[in-house]
């Protein structure tokens, strides 16, 4: 069984009168990965096969998801699904999840390589179709893994934004799906609502011929996961306002809106399927002031399996009022760097609209300040993207937008602007 | 005698009963704990009110002494990090009860433990000497003689001396003898209310005159003693209380009812919704018999030293 642990970074002492409490949670699931048992696993693949996928795209498309498919450990049940205006199960024939052996692989392989690119683009479609496959599933085989790939080229062109809202909406809770864009006409915005909801990471794909890796990494890691429907568990006292739930590493997710009621007090937030891994979380509550001396719990977070109840780990957010400035003034170092990685992903989101809409005034600013920002905390890889939009001068400080910027950069900082990177040096180990 | 009821069925029961004569519920043991900020009653295994996450106070945070027919209460309260305020409570033989409320001075280092080390060793002694015959007021003197040793002797190489108050009652079948140093006080509570003790402070201020502590000199402390026959009880705490209410008929009216313990619950309690600025210590021991209409007071002469 795979262990997790809670760890709580936080400043618990507050100055007389202050209300707000911030913590940052993080939450480890680590175990003997080699002597982990099974868990049962269904797995549906997504690809778009849309006429804007023909020609090189589908074939490097055929052969992520043949790669995908050999990746599949024996046992796991899944699917393939091809989607343009509507969703077609290509494989199996019977329009149900079977399980993965040297036949059904070979046959599947084969489905794929059928695949042509022709029709348009209507994902919700597709999602819907794959969340039928996991409920019809679920009715066997409760407590499975249940993971998608997603891969598109496009705009959702084919399917009405109301639909699109509801099919998303239908899928919520039912399945994780990891979303990949290929080339640079998909929407970021678009593909990062699945994500969102969906509870998986949405990355760029710059070259086709790079997604068989891609598909294979994704595999891999959805066959590491062993605990499915994980919820982080949340308390907070009677006259406390919960403010906000973030997921913040290794990508930033804003679950305050993914509540789901337990009690007058508490409330579940999905986080999905763990395997051998860490994320963390930044939890803020305000709390009715209290008097120098006391201590209150302003928080107490739980890592559960909701369908049983079961508790994996917890842990405590602290408030305590001092007039101690010494105590009372000092910022968290952990708390202080993923408040600087959420305004660093502001900074590019609002930076790279203003460029869109024109307003360069504007785009320089955000983005010359997000410069500034990726380079102290450590973002190298985002400092590396933002160079291809934006030019710094070392010695001035002065920003300017570049004028010509390759579409695929743009793609790619807006994707991965989310991604957060952890602190360099703990200052506490 | 101070009645009260049974927390169970309801019945009166007499003030120092240990069980309910109708039901045979322990009268003894203390109501089911609440929460001291919202008053819920669920608080989880760490402290933590489950309802409004205060932490529920801990060792000298928040203590409760019962003992024989006395109790005591002394509270960090709401704007000090930590309870400097002491008490004492012992039994001396079958006849006699011995309580100390010491307040460590706030701006002295380690008041906490000056104040702690006080109570205990001017309590200790009251009982021992007692024991041994001495009367109340000679054995009171020993006592503070003793505790000023105490607090004198624990001042470190380099720091200023630790300081704290005090004020004790020896209650006997008989007689109440009250000494002092300092601005804590005694009040006899009853018919002809009345504060004992006579504060060692600049009047209307908090700056002392006499207290405990190795740059105090030679601590002389104030005794007296009075008897009654009336039913009452005496008051021993410290400014935390006082402060907010001084006045011996309002303290009466707040403290003869309900049993010792509720009682000096009530009393921090109150001084916590007045403000809680300081820390709060209350001790009441009943005293006398008979019927209150039947009551009379002797009252105490001071003794001079």
């Amino acid at each position: 069984m795979t262990d997790f642990t809670i760890r709580v970074d936080q400043n618990k002492y507050l100055p007389a009168g202050s209300q707000e409490v911030h913590g940052i949670i993080t939450v480890e699931a680590s175990g003997p990965v080699e002597r982990a048992p099974v868990a049962e696993a269904a797995e549906v693949i997504i690809i778009d096969t849309s006429g804007s996928m023909a020609y090189g795209k589908i074939a490097d498309a055929r052969k992520a998801a043949q790669a995908a498919i050999d990746t599949l450990r024996d046992g796991v049940y899944f699917a393939v699904i091809s989607g343009d205006h509507q969703a077609e199960v290509v494989f199996p024939g019977t329009g149900q999840l079977v399980p993965a052996d040297a036949q059904s692989r070979n046959a599947a392989k084969a489905a794929v390589s059928q695949l042509r690119a022709d029709g348009g683009t209507a994902m919700g479609r597709w999602l819907r179709r794959a969340a039928d496959l996991f409920s019809a599933h679920q009715v066997g085989h409760p407590g499975a893994i249940r993971h998608a790939i997603l891969l598109t080229d496009g705009k959702n062109e084919h399917e009405p934004a109301p639909e699109f809202d509801a099919n998303l909406t239908y899928c919520t809770g039912k399945f994780v799906c990891d979303c990949r864009g290929v080339g640079t006409d998909w929407v970021v915005a678009e593909v990062r609502r699945i994500g969102s909801a969906l509870l998986g990471s949405v990355m760029d794909v710059r070259r086709p011929e790079e997604l068989e890796a891609d598909f294979r990494a994704m595999t891999e890691a959805a066959m590491g996961k062993t605990v499915a429907d994980v919820a982080l568990r949340v308390w907070t006292p009677r006259a406390a306002t919960l403010n906000f739930v973030k997921q913040v590493s290794p990508a930033l997710e804003d679950l305050t809106g993914r509540r789901t009621e337990v009690d007058a007090l508490t409330g579940d937030y999905p986080t999905g399927a763990w395997g051998g891994e860490s994320r963390e979380y930044h939890v803020s509550v305000r709390v009715p002031s209290g008097n120098v001396g006391q201590e209150m719990r302003a928080g107490l977070v739980k890592l559960v399996i909701p369908g049983t109840g079961q508790v994996l780990a917890s842990g405590n957010i602290l408030a305590q009022w001092s007039d101690d400035p010494v105590q009372s003034t000092r910022i968290n170092p952990r708390v202080a760097h993923y408040t600087g990685q959420q305004e660093l992903a502001s900074l590019i989101q609002e930076g790279l609209q203003a460029r869109n809409d024109g307003n360069e005034e504007l785009a320089t600013a955000r983005l010359g300040r997000a410069r500034g920002i990726a380079q102290q905390a450590g973002n190298e890889e985002t400092a590396k993207l933002l160079d291809k939009v934006i030019d710094v001068d070392p010695e001035t400080g002065t920003a300017r937008l570049k004028r010509v910027v390759d579409k695929a950069d743009e793609i790619a900082l807006d994707t991965r602007s989310v991604r957060t990177v952890r602190m360099r040096k703990d200052p506490e180990n | 005698m101070v009645t009260g009821s049974c927390p169970e069925c309801g019945t009166r029961v007499m003030a120092g009963e240990a069980f309910c004569e109708q039901c045979g519920h322990d009268l003894s043991s203390a109501p089911r704990a609440s929460c001291t900020a919202c008053g819920s009653a669920s608080i989880g295994q760490d402290g933590y009110c489950e309802n409004c996450g205060m932490l529920q106070p801990t060792g000298r945070d928040h203590v409760e002494i019962e003992l024989a027919a006395m109790a005591g209460v002394s509270d960090r309260g709401l704007r000090h990090s930590r309870n400097e305020d002491a008490m004492a409570l012992v039994t001396a033989g079958q006849d006699a009860v011995v309580a100390v409320v010491c307040d460590g001075v706030s701006t002295s280092p380690r008041p906490d433990e000056a104040s702690q080390a006080a109570a205990d060793i001017a309590a200790v002694t009251i009982a021992k000497r007692l024991a041994e015959g001495e009367g109340a007021e000679a054995a009171t003197r020993e006592a503070v003689r003793l505790a000023a040793d105490t607090v004198a002797f624990s001042a470190r190489i380099g720091e200023d001396s630790p300081a704290c108050t005090l004020v004790s009652a020896v209650v006997e079948r008989r007689q109440v003898t009250v000494g002092w140093v300092g601005d804590s006080r005694a009040y006899w509570l009853g018919d002809n209310s009345s504060l004992l003790t006579t504060d060692d402070a600049t009047p209307g201020t908090h700056m002392l005159t006499a207290w405990l502590g190795a740059d105090a000199g030679e601590v002389v402390p104030h005794v007296r003693t009075f008897t009654t026959d009336g039913p009452g009880a005496v008051l021993l705490c410290s400014d935390g209380l006082w402060n907010y209410y001084p006045e011996p008929e309002m303290l009466a009216a707040t403290a003869l009812s309900g049993t010792p313990l509720s009682a000096a619950r009530r009393l921090v309690r109150l001084a916590n919704e007045a403000g809680g600025h300081d820390n709060i210590t209350v001790a009441i021991i009943p005293f006398g018999q008979g019927e209150r209409a039947e009551a009379t007071v002797a009252f105490p002469k001071e003794r001079s030293d």
